[in-house]
């Protein structure tokens, strides 16, 4: 009995520190430089569950934990009353096209079902792109898939500017571009595996048979 | 009694997992925020993308490529720069609702959420090959 109500005081006292936390948070928010926000947190340590040593995927993503309400996502502080106002991305995400990676959403259907119809203008909902319907085949040494690169679904989200001429001179075949570089950020890597669909998606980028592409 | 503690115990575990499964291209942002006593900021792209275009951020309000790279102070922010030339009360919500954005856990270091380098599961050593003689062809496609 005697250790059931140490649990239960030691479980106690972790509910209410998040309260006492986000009460923390409005002063913090009065007076911007008072008190350091990771008081009454517990050590990160003591928040690690313990973990079968043999499931099936060691080093995948669970399924399970895809789209996570904000109080849940590891990021986001549950200990702050404002986490709980923000909108889960699977309340958003119903009616929008899915895939298999990123945000779970193919964002390049969702637009073009027009699912979504985001701003091109901050203050016109009205003002529609200029899309560039032009593509570019990358041909890709080895036997991977040719590349096309093309500027249509670029050009609904983004405008020339954004690639043009910091990421990309435009002209075919002037700039240099690797996987590795790719996966280190760098060219289509700047946005795609950050915000853009990741780079694990190979066939998207990959996407022309050689043996089309070499009878012309 | 018991099944009480076990209650608290499976309510308060979910937040508790350790690991982070934040959404795909969420922003932490933190230059300042923890040296100031604040929570780090985090943003949402994909909330942001079903209301506008990377163009308008990107372009017409000039937001670097690169988590951290806009130095943005709040001051600048009420003043209608950054996130105040939206945050300001009339396209969203003004800058006193300091929750929304100062949301993430404390001293989260800047990050990108879901990026290519944090779920590798092998870090990436390989260096782009540019010395390499391999004039890349390319064509375009009518
Ligand atoms: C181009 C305009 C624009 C910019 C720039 C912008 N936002 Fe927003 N933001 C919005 C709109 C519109 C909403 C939705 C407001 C509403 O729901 O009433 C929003 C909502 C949010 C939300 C709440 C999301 C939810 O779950 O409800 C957060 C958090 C947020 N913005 C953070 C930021 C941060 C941080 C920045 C700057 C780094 C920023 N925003 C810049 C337009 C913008
Ligand atoms: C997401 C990035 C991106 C955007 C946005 C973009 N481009 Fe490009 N552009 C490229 C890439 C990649 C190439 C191919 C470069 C290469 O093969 O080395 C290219 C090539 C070009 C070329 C050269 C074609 C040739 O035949 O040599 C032109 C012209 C061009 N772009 C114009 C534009 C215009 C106009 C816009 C805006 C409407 C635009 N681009 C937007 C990435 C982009
Ligand atoms: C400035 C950011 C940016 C850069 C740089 C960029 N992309 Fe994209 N790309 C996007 C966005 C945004 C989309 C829309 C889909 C999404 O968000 O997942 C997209 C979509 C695509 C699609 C369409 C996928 C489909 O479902 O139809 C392909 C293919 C693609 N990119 C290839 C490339 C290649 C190849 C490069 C490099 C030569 C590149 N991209 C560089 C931002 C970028
Ligand atoms: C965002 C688009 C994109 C995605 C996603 C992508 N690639 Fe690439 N890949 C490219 C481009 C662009 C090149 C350079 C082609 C050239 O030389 O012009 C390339 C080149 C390559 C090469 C040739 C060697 C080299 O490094 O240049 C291999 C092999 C390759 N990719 C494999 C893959 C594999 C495997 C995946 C999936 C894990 C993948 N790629 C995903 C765009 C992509
Ligand atoms: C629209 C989103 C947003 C809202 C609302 C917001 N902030 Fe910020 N704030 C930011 C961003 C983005 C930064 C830069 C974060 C960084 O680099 O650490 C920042 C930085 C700060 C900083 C550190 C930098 C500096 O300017 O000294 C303080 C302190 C701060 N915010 C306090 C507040 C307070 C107090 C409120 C409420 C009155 C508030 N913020 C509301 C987005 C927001
Ligand atoms: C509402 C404004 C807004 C919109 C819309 C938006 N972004 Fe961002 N983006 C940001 C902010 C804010 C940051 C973080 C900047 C910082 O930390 O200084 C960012 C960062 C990035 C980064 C850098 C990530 C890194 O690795 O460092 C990329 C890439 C990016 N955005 C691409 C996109 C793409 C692609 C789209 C369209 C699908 C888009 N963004 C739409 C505001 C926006």
């Amino acid at each position: 009995m005697k250790t059931v109500m140490v649990m239960l005081s030691a479980a106690l006292v972790a509910v209410f520190a998040p309260a006492a936390q986000a009460q923390q948070g409005d002063q913090v928010a009065a007076a911007a430089k008072n008190t350091p926000v990771t008081q009454g947190q517990p050590p990160a340590k003591e928040q690690t569950p313990v973990k079968p040593v043999n499931p099936f995927n060691r080093l995948m993503q669970d399924k399970s934990t895809f789209n996570p309400p904000p109080p849940e996502d590891g990021i986001h502080d549950p200990g702050n009353e404002g986490t709980f106002l923000l909108q889960p991305p699977r309340e958003a995400f119903g009616a929008f096209v899915k895939s298999n990676f990123g945000n779970r959403v193919d964002w390049v259907k969702t637009l073009d079902e027009g699912k979504i119809n985001p701003r091109w203008d901050r203050l016109d909902p009205k003002a529609e792109p200029d899309v560039l319907d032009l593509n570019i085949v990358r041909v890709v040494r080895g036997s991977m898939p040719d590349v096309l690169y093309p500027h249509a679904p670029h050009t609904k989200w983004l405008t020339c500017e954004n690639c043009h001429d910091a990421i990309f001179v435009p002209e075919a075949g002037k700039n240099q571009i690797s996987m590795a570089a790719i996966l280190m950020g760098e060219k289509c890597g700047v946005c795609h595996g950050k915000v853009a669909f990741p780079v694990t998606e190979c066939r998207k980028c990959h996407s022309l048979k050689k043996e089309a592409v070499s009878k012309n | 009694m018991a099944s009480f503690l076990i209650l608290v115990m499976i309510t308060l575990g979910v937040p508790m997992i350790g690991k982070a499964y934040a959404e795909y291209a969420d922003v932490v942002i933190n230059n300042f925020s923890s040296a100031e006593g604040m929570r780090p900021v985090v943003f949402p792209h994909w909330f942001h993308r079903v209301r506008f275009r990377c163009k308008v951020c990107h372009a017409d309000l000039g937001f670097k490529f690169e988590a951290g790279g806009n130095q943005m102070r709040m001051v600048n922010i009420i003043e209608g720069e950054y996130c105040g030339a939206c945050h300001n009360g009339e396209i969203a919500w003004a800058p006193e609702n300091c929750d929304l954005c100062h949301s993430a856990k404390p001293n989260l270091a800047t990050q990108v959420h879901g990026s290519t380098s944090q779920t590798l599961v092998t870090p990436v050593t390989g260096q782009p090959m540019e010395k390499q003689e391999r004039a890349p062809k390319a064509k375009v496609l009518e």
